[in-house]
């Protein structure tokens, strides 16, 4: 993997899942590169936030946007030449909270990008303040009585969105979540994993949790919202739960925005 | 048809008013008017009038036509062609001594010796037309009185009109045939010109520099653009896509450009206050970025189908940390045309926002210009990697300015950042680092200063050495030219706002001891920035009521000032 990284050094805290990410999204590259993609027509997009460094450890072109616009920034790549394979890496506050039309938005207009949502429940890079995906109750430092809102579920409001391709990965599982983002990729339109991630300095319990509950799904029958909807339902990234599903939730085919465009202009 | 015994004395430069509720077509047959003047030579302006509403209310179109070049409405009327009561009832004041009003006089019912009634209803119900159609029969009964052919009216309607096309005809020759000729118009001996929309030039100009997508999310009166380019997106070969929110469109068109893809956006103010921290990414980034900035009255909402000039001030200043940006204002179509292609060549060369700031009298205006200010624009290719050494996005050069090379390219690895980054586009927070690429981008500022200086950044009319001068930018120029060749007086016109052109304007100065800032905005913007650049004014002339300032009311004001 050595080609596929930079000089710069990395500072995320030790143990963080986003060394999981990285090695699983390296891993995936370069299956994809053995694969029949050149390595110039990837562009790896990020937001503002601890996971967006992974571009700055990436010898790949890379597009570091603001905070909550890297998918915007990555709907305009992907038009600006359709030949690139773009994927952007966003965390919760990217794109739950300041970002979320974004979000929807792509996900409802079916553009031909994979987005990796690196979820740590937090804001950690700010040093800890609840997200659309924290707990009800979650103890940070802008809610040192816990917080009082009930966590979004993505996976529903994905599905809601008429997201065609919707999974979840989690960071500690490295050789599952690789295996995502390579179907992620090859899928042709808008695919979404969402990436279970410990922070090791506001919610190191997370590792235990996951670990304890985290297990992987043999859904064959992908094509059906009902079936998806049970199992997104299964839990609501709140604190009880017996198990948490990984995996592909949903997959469906239809023409991307992109091709649908580029198909209109050519008329 | 009433007793016909009218006196016309029309000369080289007269106004139609046509006016009625919205929804009734009379911004349609103002602009069939217009092109009914235009085919015999003539140059147009239409100013459009219209409210914050789809259907009724009061809208009206007055076309100033003309043998000479005209870029402002003439509050004097000679004809006032009404679709309903309300139009006759605000504008019947303002029509010339001889001034005729031509109506609908089965709707409406009038005691005015000017006024010419046509039998709308009738003539409509006779060929089984539509309703709708009564704007056309108003259209036809001009038309004839004023001695248009009948041929150049069909000609007109039939390219206006894709549908109903033979119903529209026979309305309008039915009431063309109903009327008397009393007025002979003269055909004139000189080439006709087309008539745009400042909107619609803003897009030929950028298309023909290259433009390759325009994002955006509509918002009056810079929606123009969006409607002209997607219905033209094929004939243009190139994407028009309409996103979420300005947010969405300023990044989504900051990512094209990173790829190499040529790219625009429009909104107005309050659009434009969602894109600056777009713009900001695009001045660290250093990707290209063109904004098209239509101002309407603001603050927020504001009237948000009325003009103003209120936004220089936040344009100039918009995004955190130290930016200099393209700010050019042209002050009509012809101008919108050529540097919309200007600005976009600009913001490649320099890899930096701009934003070419319009006004709604500028975009939903109609202009008749001069075809061959297309010849001057053309597509400017920007600085490219040699494609020898390895590929740095942020190498420092002596300019400033670092060769592009966009991923897809082999060998090239293109890292843009939105943190301060070393050369090759890696994030750095070390003071070293960090305070020499912000001396690459003010060595790249200095260049844009250079550049200014070897463009028309500004334009000088009037009486070159009179000692009283008006000073001012964007579409108060159509006017404020007008009032200034009249008396006689000097006129700067200022395109390029930032980088300011500093010497030039002290150069156009040198000799003038009495100065007027004119401007649409009540702070009197355009002078603050005079007085950063250590230039004096004696008088400003302020208006900010939401409407266009016309010749006659910059001449009054002046006439006054000692």
């Amino acid at each position: 993997m050595k080609n596929l990284e930079t000089y710069c050094k990395k500072t995320w805290c030790p143990g963080c899942g986003n060394f999981g990410i990285l090695t699983a999204l390296e891993q995936a590259v370069a299956s994809l590169m053995n694969n029949g993609i050149n390595k110039e027509n990837l562009v790896i997009v990020s937001g503002i936030g601890c996971h967006a460094k992974i571009v700055d450890y990436l010898n790949l072109n890379t597009f570091y946007s603001l905070h909550g616009r890297p998918i915007a920034s990555a709907e305009g790549i992907k038009l600006g030449n359709p030949n690139l394979n773009v994927i952007v890496c966003a965390g919760d506050g990217d794109a739950y909270d300041e970002g979320i039309s974004h979000l929807i938005h792509s996900a409802k207009r079916n553009i031909n990008i994979t987005v990796l949502i690196h979820n740590n429940r937090t804001f950690a890079l700010t040093t800890g303040q609840f997200t659309s995906t924290s707990p009800y109750g979650f103890k940070g430092k802008s809610t040192p009585n816990g917080s009082i809102e009930k966590p979004l579920n993505p996976l529903k409001l994905m599905l809601a969105s008429n997201a065609m391709f919707i999974a979840r990965g989690y960071s500690a599982e490295t050789e599952h979540l690789k295996n995502l983002i390579i179907k992620a990729v090859n899928y042709q339109g808008f695919s979404f994993i969402d990436i279970l991630q410990p922070c090791m300095s506001f919610t190191p319990e997370a590792y235990q949790f996951y670990n304890k509950r985290v297990y992987k799904l043999k859904n064959k029958n992908l094509t059906s919202k009902e079936y998806a909807l049970k199992k997104i339902e299964e839990w609501e990234y709140d604190k009880d739960t017996p198990k948490i599903p990984i995996g592909i939730f949903y997959k469906r085919n239809q023409n991307s925005y992109g091709k649908i465009l580029l198909k209109n202009l050519e008329k | 048809m009433e007793k016909n015994n009218y006196q016309l004395k029309i000369k080289n430069d007269f106004s139609i008013l046509i006016g009625g509720g919205a929804g009734q077509g009379s911004r349609k047959a103002g602009n069939i008017i217009a092109k009914l003047f235009s085919e015999l030579g003539y140059r147009i302006f239409i100013y459009n009038d219209y409210q914050s509403l789809i259907k009724g209310g009061h809208n009206f179109s007055n076309i100033r036509v003309c043998s000479k070049p005209v870029l402002s409405h003439t509050k004097k009327i000679n004809f006032l062609l009404a679709l309903n009561k309300e139009t006759i009832d605000k504008h019947q004041r303002d029509l010339t001594q001889d001034g005729i009003i031509i109506y609908n006089n089965e709707e409406i019912k009038i005691k005015n010796k000017k006024a010419l009634g046509i039998a709308v209803n009738s003539i409509i119900k006779q060929v089984d037309g539509i309703p709708m159609m009564n704007n056309i029969a108003l259209v036809a009964g001009l038309s004839k009185i004023i001695g248009i052919k009948w041929n150049l009216l069909k000609k007109v309607l039939k390219l206006e009109f894709k549908k109903e096309q033979n119903l529209n005809l026979k309305v309008a020759k039915l009431s063309y045939k109903k009327n008397k000729k009393i007025f002979e118009i003269k055909k004139l001996n000189q080439k006709k010109n087309p008539l745009i929309t400042g909107n619609e030039a803003v897009a030929l100009g950028a298309v023909k520099a290259g433009l390759k997508f325009y994002f955006a999310y509509p918002m009056t009166p810079a929606t123009g653009i969006l409607h002209y380019l997607s219905q033209n997106e094929k004939k243009f070969k190139i994407g028009v896509v309409q996103l979420e929110n300005e947010i969405a469109v300023v990044n989504a068109a900051i990512g094209a450009a990173y790829t190499g893809a040529r790219t625009m956006v429009g909104t107005s103010g309050g659009g434009f206050a969602l894109m600056t921290e777009g713009l900001s990414l695009a001045a660290q980034s250093e990707n290209p970025l063109v904004i098209v900035e239509s101002q309407r009255m603001s603050p927020a909402t504001g009237v948000p189908t009325y003009n103003a000039q209120g936004d220089l001030s936040f344009v100039s200043a918009a995004g955190h940390g130290d930016i200099v940006r393209f700010v050019i204002a042209p002050g009509d179509a012809e101008e919108a045309l050529f540097w919309s292609g200007k600005i976009l060549n600009l913001s490649w060369k320099f890899q930096t926002p701009s934003i070419l700031l319009i006004d709604k009298e500028i975009s939903e205006s109609v202009f008749s210009v001069d075809k061959n200010i297309l010849n001057k624009v053309h597509y400017e290719k920007p600085l490219l990697w040699n494609k020898k050494e390895e590929y740095k996005r942020y190498k420092i050069t002596k300019n400033g300015i670092s060769p592009l090379a966009f991923p897809g390219e082999k060998g090239v690895i293109s890292k843009s950042n939105s943190y301060e980054h070393d050369e090759f586009g890696i994030t750095v927070e070390d003071e070293k680092k960090v305070k020499e690429m912000q001396d690459k981008r003010l060595r790249k500022f200095k260049e844009m200063e250079k550049e200014v200086n070897k463009l028309e950044a500004i334009k000088i009319y009037g009486n070159k050495k009179s000692k009283k001068a008006i000073i001012t930018w964007g579409s108060v120029k159509g006017p404020a030219k007008e009032a200034a060749e009249k008396l006689n007086i000097k006129m700067i016109q200022i395109i390029i706002i930032q980088p300011f052109p500093e010497k030039k304007v002290k150069k156009a100065l040198e000799n003038v001891e009495n100065l007027i800032v004119i401007e649409e905005n009540a702070l009197g913007q355009l002078g603050k920035i005079l007085n950063c650049h250590s230039i004096e004014f004696n008088h400003k002339i302020l208006k900010y009521n939401s409407r266009p300032l016309l010749p006659c009311e910059i001449e009054r004001k002046i006439k006054k000032i000692k």
